[in-house]
This record gives structure tokens, C-alpha cells and sequence, in this order.
């Protein structure tokens, strides 16, 4: 043990924490720190009631100056908790931080034990084998890489207009693209918010309008991001922009076009109605569509299907603005951060067979009746059966999907408020009798409880148990040609066959289907569930665990208006920062090859997932990218004639820190033979 | 392959025409299977109710001894056609394997007995055999007397499909109405077919019990159904023998055919009415041997 | 008395208040509550998730017959969470369950609630709560008899036991229908019996005692009750 790499023999200060009870509850503190300080290289060896503290900084500072120490090792928490407060800290005293390592006893022993002399072992060993490895320490120097000031924000609902709003006027230009043909997301299908019941097109619609015309936002609606590589300030995106058919920059809008169309009736299933009503093969989504441009249907046009169609649509357009043959366009571009604001999907209510959905035509799913009550809907704003009848009797059925092990486990959040915002629409336009079946009302908020309140002083029934099943056989006159509700009043413990005319699913939120793909592409993690998944959940909400990819609204998990906006601010606020820094600085455990080792097979070229290793022809080697190099080390193991090294993770750091654990089971080994003599 | 049968108490007794017509169909099908030598009870539900272990002893017995039959087949394959021995022999095997403890005391007492508890052999429907294992198609191509023109509502009572089976759907269960479709008849959509017709509590609550048959069988005329078939031999029982009773108590008219699906699978299969123990029933199905050309109603 | 809280007594009606409407006082001391109850079913096979219970109905509302109960499947599920021994067990509703699975298919928590009716029924023989004169629980009873005696159950024989025990019009009653059944095959007043009903025996015994658990057929309440 005779290497000083670069300072020195090493004199190791070695400081193991209680974190109050968390560590101390369950490793012998004291007797680690006694361990420690019998180890070779050891100058001084401490416990400390909170490590982390400034007090517990301090002290290692002090030491480092006074005793000359030129290796730290702390034992304590993860070291993705303070690895960065104690390396500050000893660079502060004027020691490089990468002489010091953390040794986590917190998450990896005292938390996941429940036998105190065996945890005691553990962390014993552990410490055995950090300063082993601090030996063989270097010091290194972090790089700092610009950050390019333009971000992409992907999804355009009312987080992804909110964030690009807020970027865009900061000054900063904004890439948002959004998969459909329109901006506003969900919001856009609504028709009035909760708890104040405000009109959700007339607040969304100037927002999109504002994406649409501001200078600094490159809108690229029905497109998609297809590929994804760099790293945080220099990320590079492949953007497929598909073919509506209609050049953008020469359409207005002006749906002469769609009156045109061969087809005099509409007659395919309207998406953004939910399929309720029927548009042609060239369309709008809806009349505030953003932009306002039309665009074709190729599985449903004629012309597409056949060539033999009379083109009528054509003739119209006396702007030429349309274009058959449009061929998908590839846009690539550079940004520096990005922020995910992909959003959610509806519980598809066919999955919980039960309620009827599918099977009986006047059972609807929440997002239907939003619909349905929309001036602008299927039905001009009028709640209809499907056989054109004003509904006497309404029953909505609270958490399909939710709070149920056979769907989804979590409660969505949003339900019990938009069920009670839907009651109160449905009996302001029929008058029904509305019913709320429900587990539990849900209501915190701002103004929330007052809204439920508000719509139980309006007559709503509001009945505690959830609904067993929607059927349509009758065992009495009063259910004949009606969809009965069977559920228990558990207040009052009574068993209720409730007949309705309508059944309104109150469906939950859940992932999008292709949550998955979005989330490798851009490298970061999903929950179990499959919601994009925070650094933190309550100290760094927005953020990933990738640098620079940033999310916020229903894809990190269910949430309504305002806590989508919320979050959206709260992005915008991280993209700024890191954009007003200028650059930022990269951690130093990078790979590197060793030219004269290096024989040129290439094996690792392919494999790096960052695509930071190219060949040089000149000289025949492998050379990395240390700016792309996320340090993964997939290279290192894979180089078969060891010719690459990682800084942090050197060979003679591992081994020695592996011959630190083993040296302990020797012991170990030894004790239990004495005792068994 | 060879199945092993075990027909459980009540296919002796007053599912005897589910025997006839299951084994009838078995051999009009190529279906090779052997009777489980000397099996005992399952336990059924009243069981459960006494004694927990001995229960699962009880089913445990029975997969023992067809393992030990069949020990020089590559899979053994149990078939239970009664619905509760079918869910018996089911939960048993998923709850030792769940529980390792009980499991070994349950071996245990079987190894003293001379039986070796695999716990291995595979509990099956007669309708999974039917439609996984010889498939629509093959049954498809044997009928020769199509069930056309009848309006079958299929009934599968609680316990074929809830709450361990895997072969069908829990909620709403279509393997009954995809062997029918296959031999030509009309499926009727309702949505009684796993709704407990109360068979359990005819012989004990029978005020409780009729009311649920009646909900059946009421629903079952209502959709204009012409038959209604069964996988449960508590359940057959209850819906066809109670008839007099639920028409009198309710002042309505019941009457319906209440059958096996066997045995109307038997019937498509052209089988002899008698072979398939249609002559047991309580009321012939005239309606069917009129829609059915060439078969004779046979009386007792 | 001594279940009975002090206060409880002090507190009842008189005679005269009773007269007027009739007036039940409900209020549970928790000294009257069994605590333990609750760890007990959970224990039993499939009732570990009853702890989980959100109390949402959809079992009471999925059971064919929870209407007739005393207390719906929810209600018990408290009452066990919450200690309410005897009202549970003595309750009709263990009785009334016909296994028919509904409620454990629906339940969103997943509780196995035909399976913690299963552990009631047995608490309920186990400890003489059952209701003395109900065919349900002498069915029970006597169904486990003939098996353990004969490995098979022969319908005939266990339906007349029943009804001679509990109620024997109920027998003269359904004569007619025994008759139409016999005529048909499909009953027979003869005991059915397995080839190895010493095999059988010596199994069931051998389970008894590796289990180590009280022997539950030896309780008086069922000596008493498959005693013809």
C-alpha cells in the first residue's frame, strides 16, 4: 500500500454518523468507529450525532487541516442524499473531493436489518472496505459543458402550453410538439373546470392561441419525437412530422375544403367527441383546433383507398394548400433541456365488464359526458339517452378503475370533484335526478369542500358504497327498460337496486399506453405503476433522474388543472435556471482508453449506450467522448484486452475495496471457528 | 393422452344423467379416461365449514391417487366435471402451494397412508377439455344433427368459473356459448350465467333459495330462450326439480328446459336421447327433440 | 354479567320506556369487545386481507342474498375487524353465504370474504354459537360425519337427517319430490361408502394430530349435533 497518488501517504479520517436514531437504533456506532480506527492508514476515526450537519462538516474540516489528513471516509446516509454536501466540504479544507467516499450504512444496513449485532457486522465490514479503496484514490478535475438555451417540451395539453408559455416569454425559444393535430389536450374536451365552474375553452383557448403566434415557440403539431440522444445542455431530437396532407403555411382554415368532400354525411367516428358524432375523412378536430388547419384521414379518404376520387376538396382549396402526396417530414434539432408533459389516459371502462360499458348503449364513460354537455359536442350541449330522450334519472359511478386491485391500485385524484362538477351539469340541463355512488368523497382543495357542499344544497343523492354491477334485467315494474344500479347505502346498511336512465362512468387516470417507449427514449424511470417518475417526491418533483429531463402534469401521476400548471411553472422555473447558468458541470467518472493497450477490435463501440466511443482511422484505437460519457462503465467490462479505465472505479479501487469485504468474512470465519473449539 | 375421471358424489346420485351424458360424449369425442379407483369426497363447501386441513385432506386424497394411477403418463389430467369438486380440488392445490407448512403435514399424512402428494396433476373442466384440448372446430366437424333454430342460454352457477379457474372469464364467462355456436345453435346474451341460483340453501332456506332460482329462470324466458344448460349438478337439480315450487310461490310460469351441456351437446352429437340420460329429467325437452330432426322423445 | 359492562346495566331501559316505542339501546363498551377475534379469522386460510378493508359495500351489494342478512358481508367484515364476537357468530348472515364466490370476485381489496365466512362458520361450531335449529349448520355437521366416516356423501340419507332434526315437516314435504328422483335414479336411500374407509379414517386422524390443534370433532356442540 506504498501508492500516494499525488498527496502523500495516505492519513485517513474515517467519520461514522447516527443520523440521530436512523443509524444508531440498529448498528453499534461506537463499536464501528473503534473498528475503524485500528485500520491501517487510519489517522482519526469518529462518530457524530448528525454528520451532515454544519457542526459535522466542521469537523472534518478541522481535521483535514490540523491533523493533515488527505483521505475522507463517511460512513452514513446514501451518498445520493449528501455525497455531494461532504465532498464540498472537504474541498472547502482544500482537499480535491475525490479523496472522499461514503459508505452507506443508513438505506443499505441499519434500515433493512433487524438484527443489531449482525447490522453491526455489516457496517463494520463495509467501512473495511471503503478504506481499502480510499487508497487508491485519485484526484480529479470535474469538466463544465455549455448549455444550449433551447428546450423542447413534448406534449402540448395545458402543462406543455403552460411551461412553453412561461419559457417562451422568459426569452428562451421553445420546440413544442404535440402527437395530434391540435394543441389543448384534454382540457380542450372539457366543458367546464371545477370548483368555479368557469367555461375551460374560454380560459385554455387564449393560451393557445398565444403558443400559436408567439416568436419564440416552434409549434409542430401531429408529430412525434422519434429518437433522443446527448446529454443534459446538448441533447439532440429527431422529430417526425407526419403528413396531414394540407401545406400548414397556406391553409386558413376556412373548411371549404370539408363542405367539398364527396361525402355530403359524415361518417366516421369523431375522436375528439369521443366517438359520439361523426366527421368526414377531412376534418378539424374542433372549432378552436390549434392551428387551424384541416387534414386528411388516408384510412378513411377515398383517394387514398381507391385513387378514383373526383377530388372535390382540391377543387375548392383556392389556396392549393393541398398536397396528396406529402411525404412524412424529419426535423433534427439541438436543445439543452427538455420537459415531458405527455399527460394520461382514461381507464378504459370496457376492463371493468361489470358497469356494462360497451355492452349497454346509455352507459358513458366521464370523458363522454363532457362531451355531451359541450355547446360545441355531439349533441350541441343537450344530455341525451341514445335514443334522444332526456334522462329522468342519472346514476355516476365513482373510482372505476381506482382503488381497485383488479385495475388500479391508486385513487385518480380527480374523480370525486369532476363527478360532483358533471352532477351539477347534468341537472342543470335535464333536471335528473342524479346520483353520486361513491367510496369516498375526496375533496381537498382550494374552494373544493365548498363545491361539494354546494352540489349536495342542489339535491344531488349522494349514496356511500361502491356500485356492484349496471344490469338490465328487472325483478320489479319500476326497473323495466331501465339500467339498474345494484350497491349497498353503507350508511345506512341496506342493500338499493337503484333503476336509471343513464350511467355515467367516473373513470380513472392511468399512464398512457406508451409511457414505456417515451421513457426509454428519453432515459428516464417509470414507478411501478408506469407514471414518469420524480428524482424526489416531495423535494424535487419535477426533475428525473436524467440531467435536464424535467416532467410535469398527468404524466408523473393523476392530477387536476391547477396542480398540472403548478407543475408546469415549477419546470419552466428548472429549464431557466440551468439555462441562466450558462454551463454546467459534469461528473468526473468518465472512461478513458489506454491507447498502447487498445488492439482497434472495436467491441465497444456498440455497446456504449451513449454513443460517446468513436474509431480512429488514423490510428487504429477506440477514442471516448468524455463529454458524452455518462460513466456506466458497460465499456470497461466489456474491452477485452482491459484497455479502458474509469475514473472512480479503477481496477485496483474495486479489487482493493472487494479484498476490504473479503478480509472481514476471513475474520468472521475465524471467530466463529474459535468458538466452535 | 388418458384423463383420469372423478365424478364426485353427486354424478352417482342425482347428476347421474351428467355422467351418462359427460362419458357418453367422451367416447363420441375419442376421449380416453379412466374412473379414479376408490376416490372419496371432495368436501365441498360443508366441509370447509367444519374442519379447514381436513378439507384439504380430503381433495388432496383424490389428487394422490390419480397421480398414483396415472404415474406412467407424462401429465396427469384430472377432469372434474361437478363444479364444486372441480373448485375444491382447485383451491386446495393453490392454497398448499401457498402455504409450505400445511403442505408438509398434508404430505406427511398422506405418506402414511402409502400416497405421494405431487401436487402436480392439472384439475380441469370438461368444457376447458372440450374447447382447449379437442377445440370448436374438431367438435364443429362431428355434429350431425346442428343445433339450429335453438336459443340456448348457457348457465355456468357460481363455482365452475369463480373464483380459481383460468379457463374462462370470471365475470363473463364464453366457453359454454363458443361450443354451442360451434354446433349451430343461437346464444342468448344475458347476464345471469354466473349468478348463484341458491342451490346451497334449497335444501336447508328455502325461502331464501327460490327467489334466486326464480330470477333465472324468469330472465331466461324473458330473453326467449329455449333452453338452459348447465355445468352443475346443485345447480341443474335446483333449477329443474324446484319449477312446481317457484311457479306456485310466484304465480308466474317458469317452465323451461334445464339440462346438462352435455347432454345437448350430446343431442348435436346425434347420441341416443337415452344414452345421454335425458330420460331422467323430470320433463322430456320436447321443444329440443322437435327442433332436433330425427330424435324421439323418451319417456320413463 | 361479566361480559356485560357496569355502566351498560345501570343504563337500561325500564319496563315503561319500552312500552311506549320500542326502543333498543345499541352502545358497545370496549371491554365487551374481543380483541383478539380479529387476529384469529385473519389467520385462517385466505383472511389476512381483511385488515385492508376501504368498507365500500361492493361485496354486500354483489351477494345474492345479502338481503336477508342480519348483517351485510361489510358489516361482519368490521365487526371481526373491530371485535364484535358474538353478534358475528351468532349472526345469520355465516349461515345464510352460499359460497357462491361473488363477493371475493368483486371485492376491489381483494379479501377472500366467501373464505373468512368459511372461518366464521367454523368459529361458530367451534365455540356453540350456532344457531341450534339451523339446517344450514346441521347440514354442516352432518355432511362432515358421513364423510368422515364413509369418504362419500350420500344425498338421501343426509337430507332426512337434517330434516328430522330441525324441522320434520320439511321432510314430509318434500316426499314428493324424493319419490320423482327416486323413480329417476337419482337418489337412493342406501349409504354410499369408500373401498378404504380405515385408510380414509387413519388420514383425517393423522392430520388432526399433526396439525396439533384441538380436536374440533370431539366439541361437544357437534357430538350433539350428528348425534341421530
Amino acid at each position: 500500500m506504498s501508492n500516494t497518488n499525488g498527496n502523500g501517504l495516505p492519513k485517513i479520517g474515517f467519520y461514522v454518523c447516527h443520523c440521530g436514531h436512523n443509524i444508531a437504533s440498529m448498528v453499534d456506532v461506537e463499536e464501528v468507529q473503534k473498528f475503524a480506527s485500528t485500520l491501517p492508514g487510519v489517522k482519526i476515526s469518529r462518530d457524530y450525532k448528525y454528520m451532515c450537519s454544519d457542526p459535522g462538516q466542521e469537523l472534518i474540516q478541522k481535521d483535514i487541516k490540523e491533523l493533515g489528513l488527505n483521505r475522507i471516509v463517511v460512513a452514513s446516509c446514501s451518498p445520493l442524499l449528501h455525497e455531494h454536501t461532504f465532498r464540498v466540504a472537504a474541498e472547502k479544507a482544500g482537499l480535491n473531493p475525490y479523496y472522499f467516499h461514503m459508505v452507506n450504512i443508513r438505506e443499505n444496513v441499519s434500515w433493512v436489518h433487524t438484527d443489531k449485532s449482525s447490522a453491526t457486522q455489516k457496517a463494520k465490514a463495509l467501512t473495511r472496505a471503503a478504506i481499502q479503496r480510499v487508497f487508491f484514490h485519485k484526484p480529479l478535475e470535474k469538466k463544465s459543458v455549455p448549455v444550449n438555451p433551447d428546450v423542447l417540451i413534448v406534449g402540448g395539453g395545458i402543462a406543455g402550453i403552460t411551461a412553453a408559455l412561461t419559457i417562451a416569454n422568459a426569452g428562451k425559444h421553445v420546440y413544442l410538439v404535440e402527437r395530434e393535430p391540435t394543441i389543448g389536450g384534454h382540457m380542450a374536451m372539457f366543458d367546464k373546470t371545477f370548483p368555479t365552474l368557469d367555461c375551460a375553452a374560454c380560459i385554455l383557448t387564449p393560451k393557445m392561441s398565444a403558443v400559436k403566434s408567439h416568436p419564440n415557440i416552434t409549434m409542430w403539431t401531429y408529430s412525434e419525437v422519434e429518437k433522443v440522444s446527448g446529454f443534459v445542455g446538448n441533447y439532440k431530437v429527431n422529430i417526425k412530422r407526419k403528413p396531414r396532407y394540407v401545406i400548414e403555411e397556406l391553409c386558413v382554415g376556412c373548411m371549404e375544403c370539408i363542405d367539398a368532400c364527396i361525402y355530403k354525411e359524415a361518417k366516421y367516428p369523431d375522436e375528439f367527441n369521443q366517438k359520439l358524432s361523426k366527421r368526414k375523412p377531412i376534418y378539424i378536430p374542433f372549432p378552436q383546433a390549434t392551428p387551424q388547419v384541416v387534414l386528411f384521414d388516408p384510412e378513411t379518404c377515398i383517394d387514398f383507398k381507391s385513387h378514383r376520387c373526383k377530388k372535390t376538396c382540391i377543387e375548392a382549396c383556392d389556396r392549393e394548400a393541398i398536397d396528396l402526396k406529402q411525404v412524412p417530414e424529419y426535423k433534427e434539432i439541438n436543445v439543452g433541456t427538455v420537459i415531458l408533459t405527455t399527460g394520461f389516459k382514461p381507464y378504459d371502462a370496457e376492463l371493468s365488464p361489470q358497469y356494462g360499458y360497451g355492452k349497454y348503449p346509455n352507459v358513458y364513460t366521464s370523458l363522454e359526458i363532457e362531451r355531451l354537455v359541450n355547446a360545441s359536442g355531439p349533441t350541441s350541449g343537450e344530455v341525451v339517452t341514445k335514443d334522444g330522450n332526456k334522462p329522468k334519472s342519472v346514476g355516476i359511478i365513482h373510482c372505476v378503475g381506482s382503488r381497485d386491485q383488479k385495475a388500479h391500485k391508486w385513487c385518480s385524484k380527480v374523480c370525486c370533484m369532476y363527478s360532483l362538477k358533471l352532477a351539477h351539469l347534468i341537472k342543470e340541463h335535464t333536471g335528473a335526478e342524479v346520483y353520486n355512488f361513491y367510496i369516498d368523497m375526496r375533496t381537498p382543495g382550494k374552494g373544493y369542500d365548498e363545491f361539494y357542499e354546494k352540489i349536495m344544497t342542489e339535491g344531488v343523492h349522494f349514496v356511500r358504497g361502491r356500485v356492484s354491477e349496471v344490469t338490465d334485467w328487472a325483478l320489479v315494474p319500476e326497473e323495466e327498460n331501465k339500467l339498474t344500479i345494484r350497491v349497498e347505502d353503507t350508511l345506512i346498511g341496506v342493500v338499493r337496486r337503484v333503476p336509471v336512465d343513464m350511467v355515467v362512468l367516473a373513470v380513472g387516470l392511468e399512464p398512457r399506453a406508451d409511457a414505456g417507449d417515451i421513457r426509454r427514449m428519453f432515459n428516464i424511470s417509470c414507478s411501478n405503476e408506469g407514471w414518469f417518475l420524480e428524482r424526489h417526491p416531495k423535494l424535487a418533483p419535477v426533475s428525473t433522474f436524467t440531467d435536464g429531463i424535467f416532467i410535469a402534469g398527468g404524466c408523473q401521476g393523476p392530477k387536476d388543472i391547477p396542480d398540472s400548471v403548478a407543475q408546469a411553472g415549477a419546470a419552466a422555473a428548472e429549464v431557466l435556471s440551468l439555462i441562466c447558468a450558462g454551463s454546467i458541470e459534469l461528473e468526473p467518472n468518465t472512461a478513458s482508453i489506454i491507447e498502447k493497450f487498445c488492439s482497434g477490435c472495436k467491441s465497444c463501440i456498440p455497446i456504449c449506450p451513449y454513443s460517446a466511443i468513436s474509431f480512429n482511422d488514423g490510428t487504429q484505437k477506440a477514442v471516448i467522448n468524455e463529454a458524452l460519457c455518462k460513466g456506466c462503465g458497460t465499456c470497461v467490462a466489456a474491452c477485452p484486452s482491459g484497455s479502458i479505465i474509469q475514473n472512480l472505479f479503477e481496477d485496483e479501487q474495486i479489487f482493493s475495496e472487494i479484498d476490504g469485504l473479503l478480509k472481514f468474512a476471513d475474520i468472521e470465519l475465524e471467530e466463529m471457528e474459535a468458538e466452535h473449539a | 393422452m388418458k384423463y383420469i375421471y372423478y365424478p364426485g358424489c353427486s354424478l352417482k346420485s342425482t347428476g347421474k344423467l351428467y355422467e351418462e351424458s359427460l362419458l357418453a360424449v367422451f367416447d363420441a369425442l375419442d376421449i380416453k379416461y379412466e374412473e379414479l379407483n376408490d376416490w372419496n369426497c371432495c368436501g365441498a363447501t360443508a366441509y370447509m365449514a367444519v374442519d379447514e386441513k381436513k378439507a384439504f385432506v380430503l381433495a388432496a386424497r383424490n389428487i394422490a391417487l390419480a397421480e398414483e394411477q396415472l404415474k406412467d403418463e407424462a401429465e396427469v389430467n384430472i377432469v372434474a366435471p361437478c363444479s364444486a369438486c372441480y373448485m375444491i380440488l382447485l383451491k386446495t392445490q393453490k392454497f398448499l402451494e401457498e402455504n409450505p407448512e400445511d403442505m408438509a403435514v398434508i404430505k406427511a399424512a398422506l405418506k402414511e397412508s402409502g400416497l405421494d402428494y405431487k401436487a402436480k396433476a392439472k384439475i380441469r373442466h370438461p368444457l376447458d377439455v372440450f374447447l382447449n384440448d379437442i377445440g370448436e372446430q374438431e367438435i364443429a366437424k362431428r355434429i350431425t344433427k346442428p343445433l339450429k333454430g335453438i336459443r340456448v342460454a348457457s348457465y355456468y352457477g357460481c363455482q365452475t368459473v369463480r373464483p380459481y379457474s383460468t379457463f374462462d372469464d370470471q365475470r363473463n364467462p364464453v366457453t359454454m356459448d363458443r361450443l354451442f355456436k360451434a354446433a349451430g345453435a343461437e346464444i342468448v346474451d344475458w347476464s345471469m350465467k354466473t349468478r348463484c341460483c341458491g342451490a346451497s340453501l334449497t335444501g336447508t332456506i328455502q325461502e331464501v333459495a327460490l327467489p334466486l332460482s326464480y330470477i333465472i329462470l324468469h330472465e331466461a324466458k324473458k330473453r326467449r330462450a329455449d333452453v338452459v344448460t348447465t355445468a352443475c349438478s346443485l345447480c341443474q337439480f335446483n333449477l329443474e326439480c324446484y319449477q312446481t315450487n317457484i311457479d306456485k310461490k310466484f304465480k308466474t310460469d317458469t317452465k323451461i328446459d334445464v339440462i346438462y351441456f352435455t347432454q345437448l351437446l350430446g343431442l348435436a352429437l346425434g347420441l341416443e336421447p337415452k344414452k345421454l340420460g335425458i330420460n331422467r329429467l323430470f320433463a322430456q325437452p320436447e321443444n329440443l327433440f322437435r327442433i332436433i330432426e330425427g330424435g324421439k322423445p323418451v319417456y320413463v | 354479567m361479566d361480559k356485560k359492562s357496569v355502566f351498560a346495566e345501570s343504563f337500561a331501559l325500564d319496563n315503561a320506556a319500552k312500552d311506549i316505542v320500542e326502543i333498543r339501546r345499541r352502545i358497545k363498551y370496549e371491554s365487551e369487545l374481543d380483541k383478539g377475534f380479529r387476529d384469529k379469522i385473519a389467520k385462517s386460510a385466505h383472511g389476512e386481507k381483511l385488515y385492508g378493508c376501504i368498507q365500500c359495500g361492493t361485496c354486500s351489494a354483489a351477494c345474492p342474498v345479502s338481503h336477508y342478512m342480519d348483517y351485510t358481508p361489510r358489516k361482519i367484515i368490521q365487526m371481526v375487524r373491530e371485535g364484535f364476537k358474538e353478534e358475528v357468530l351468532t349472526s345469520s348472515t355465516v349461515w345464510l353465504c352460499a359460497s357462491c364466490y361473488a363477493c371475493s370476485v368483486e371485492c376491489p381489496k381483494g379479501i377472500k370474504i366467501t373464505d373468512v365466512m368459511y372461518a366464521l362458520k367454523r368459529e361458530s361450531i367451534l365455540g356453540n354459537y350456532y344457531p341450534k335449529k339451523s339446517p344450514a349448520s346441521i347440514l354442516a355437521n352432518n355432511f362432515f360425519n358421513q364423510v368422515l366416516n364413509n369418504g362419500r356423501n350420500s344425498e338421501g340419507p343426509l337430507l332426512i337427517k337434517m330434516y328430522l332434526k330441525t324441522n320434520p315437516f320439511m321432510l314430509f314435504k318434500n316426499m314428493a319430490l324424493g319419490f320423482k328422483l327416486w323413480v329417476r335414479g337419482r337418489i337412493s336411500l342406501k349409504t354410499e361408502k369408500i373401498k378404504d374407509k380405515k385408510s380414509l379414517k387413519r388420514l383425517l386422524q393423522s392430520v388432526e394430530d399433526k396439525s396439533n390443534y384441538k380436536a374440533k370433532v370431539h366439541s361437544p356442540a357437534l357430538k350433539e349435533a350428528s348425534a341421530v
